[in-house]
């Protein structure tokens, strides 16, 4: 146990190296056009895997963990975007295409002042805590409704899903003066500094990075200690942990919101990588999506699911460029494929080799069984 | 005049579902320090009263009450095990994917709340006590196994000793013997008398050898139809004209 605790640490930290220091090193000081350089393309694309990685983390506490499929966390990792996108829409000053104070969609629909709502994200804490809050309250009010009328299983699903399609037709909407149909973009500075400079993508990337690991130890924390077996206990027999006095819903209700507020930071950190955020981020395909790379990474697992991200994502760069007609049909595929013959997630692929091995070749001596921490001993 | 409380206490109790009466006018009472096994044919009620004193569902009249003080038909599941009701199911019903020593850990008394939860750590007289239910229940060599590989009547046993970490005042046991062999079956009741006593016991069964075993001198009570048929001594209900013609007589019959 300690072993393998210390084991993944050091994986942690040679990864945390590599990716937070070494990549954009070279990145700054590799001139380009040498072997060694690391464009600020790849940059900015890992930043984005990783804030989908957070997203997916979110993802594996609810439904690897605790068993709860909701289908709404692409609404949390979005209204996190926007948050952050409103204080970035405000940065762009006279910049715009209007040159005026406001947003170019608020002249555009004719608004002559500052909705009172807005004002007060000119402030980046300000909007830093509403990427916090506004889904904390969210998760929490719909959340207590839902694990109080006791909505289990396949119900939970498709009224997290209601929620996010619901959430997504208003923010279509124009009168509801968050961008509606185009969302924000064309974001200009952030903290004073150009956003679309290479050096505050670095920036931004390594910031991702490092919430990413905080984030990742955090869950990792959370669901080592009581509360984590009781959120397993959750998933596997729900009577039983109410027959042992627990009241199941308020630890559901706390996942919940946990996850909601990591999504929602995930979405914080994509914004500015991106460069947009619309309604279109926010449906309920958008969730499934985050579903399949937490099944492919391994559900369960938290390094899985961040793994699955990462994986998944790069597939569909590869895919939507070279076989674009085919990449949802991959992604089915894909999903299938996983589900059917390896259910661990791609994190499980190491003991399935390692015992496929050992049952080929029997001569082996070093594959004993009691290595692999998931497979029952009979 | 209230006479000295009963643990338990039911009375007039009716609950049907969709227009089956599962329990019809039920009167029932248990002393505290009993071990009382509840016999009946099936569909007697056994189940439902059971499922009516832990909050599963709520009766459509009457009364049921702990220690006298609190009505059990109007608390949740969660509320009516903090008061020390505490339930083996039928099915045994363990974390399949915790340890034999994490389903005794998540069933040990104490705070229910999810920051104790975050903040939870195991002190050594809680390891102790589980320690002990562990030699009390026969697994202490399989206290890091995991439960879902546990063998039928090992499951039953870590169920009986989940209830015994939960310091429950009243234990009731769905069917124990159920699916057992004979050895395990015996050794369930050896385990079950040797709670006696300490805990006020309540166990609905089937099987008249462990019924036998496990009421030697004490009271039985028999259900018929979701209600009380009658009640006393093993042997003197065993010889009872109705009991014989509801449920016994139809083993003979056959």
């Amino acid at each position: 146990m300690n072993s393998n605790n210390r084991r993944e640490l050091t994986a942690i930290c040679i990864l945390a190296a590599v990716m937070l220091g070494v990549m954009p090193a070279l990145n700054a000081w590799i001139p380009e056009g040498q072997w060694l350089h690391v464009s600020n393309f790849t940059i900015n694309v890992w930043g984005k895997y990783l804030a989908y990685g957070i997203l997916a983390i979110s993802v594996d506490l609810l439904w690897g963990f605790t068993g709860l499929l909701s289908l709404g966390q692409a609404l949390f990792f979005s209204l996190g975007g926007y948050m952050l996108g409103m204080h970035l829409m405000l940065m762009i000053g006279k910049l715009g295409q209007y040159k005026s104070e406001l947003p170019d969609f608020m002249v555009f629909l004719g608004h002559t002042f500052l909705p009172s709502f807005w004002q007060p994200f000119r402030s980046l804490a300000f909007a830093a805590l509403m990427v916090v809050l506004v889904p904390a309250v969210i998760g929490k009010l719909f959340g207590y409704l839902a694990f109080r009328s006791r909505i289990k299983g396949v119900y939970f699903s498709i009224l997290t899903q209601a929620l996010t399609y619901g959430a997504s037709l208003m923010f279509f909407r124009n009168d509801m003066l968050m961008g509606g149909n185009n969302g924000f973009t064309d974001f200009k500075t952030i903290l004073g500094a150009d956003i679309r400079s290479p050096g505050t993508q670095r920036a931004l990337y390594i910031v991702t990075g490092l919430t990413l690991i905080a984030i990742y130890l955090g869950c990792r924390w959370l669901t080592r200690t009581k509360f984590g077996l009781i959120q397993r206990a959750i998933r596997d027999s729900e009577t039983r942990v109410l027959f042992s006095g627990y009241a199941a819903a308020n630890y559901k209700l706390f996942v919940f919101v946990v996850s909601a507020v990591i999504a929602a930071i995930g979405g914080a950190l994509y914004v500015p990588q991106v460069g947009i955020i619309n309604p279109s981020e926010m449906t309920p395909d958008k969730s499934l999506e985050a579903v399949v790379w937490v099944a492919v990474g391994g559900r369960g697992t938290l390094a899985g699911p961040v793994l699955g991200a990462v994986v998944v994502n790069a597939l569909k760069s590869w895919a939507t460029r070279a076989i674009p007609d085919l990449w949802l049909i991959l992604l089915g595929g894909l999903f299938l494929l996983i589900v059917l013959f390896l259910p661990g997630g791609l994190v499980s692929l190491p003991n399935k080799l390692r015992e496929l091995r050992s049952r080929l070749g029997k001569k082996s001596p070093d594959t004993t069984p009691t290595a692999v921490p998931n497979a029952s001993a009979s | 005049m209230k006479q000295r409380p009963f643990l338990l206490s039911a009375e007039g109790v009716n609950k049907s579902f969709d227009g089956f009466k599962a329990i019809r006018d039920l009167n029932f009472h248990l002393e505290d320090g009993e071990l009382r096994t509840v016999i009946g044919p099936n569909g007697a009620g056994k189940t439902t009263f059971l499922d009516l004193i832990t909050g599963r569902t709520q009766p459509d009249s009457g009364r049921i009450e702990f220690e006298g003080l609190h009505n059990l038909g109007t608390l949740s599941e969660h509320a009516i095990y903090r008061l020390g009701i505490g339930r083996k199911f039928q099915t045994p019903t363990v974390y399949a994917d915790h340890t034999v020593f994490e389903n005794l850990v998540l069933s040990l008394s104490g705070s229910r709340g999810v920051f104790a939860a975050l903040f939870f750590k195991l002190k050594s007289e809680q390891k102790d006590r589980i320690h002990e239910i562990l030699e009390t229940i026969n697994l202490s060599t399989h206290a890091q196994r995991k439960a879902g590989t546990l063998a039928h009547g090992q499951k039953q046993w870590l169920e009986i000793g989940m209830l015994l970490a939960q310091e429950a005042k009243l234990l009731l046991i769905d069917e124990p013997a159920a699916g057992m062999t004979d050895e395990e079956t015996a050794r369930t009741g050896e385990l079950l008398l040797s709670l006696a006593g300490k805990h006020t016991i309540m166990v609905i069964e089937h099987d008249m050898v462990f019924v036998r075993q496990i009421s030697k001198g004490r009271k039985v009570s028999v259900l018929h139809q979701g209600s009380l048929l009658c009640e006393g001594p093993v042997d003197q209900v065993q010889s009872d004209e109705r009991v014989i013609e509801v449920y016994l007589g139809r083993k003979h019959a056959r």
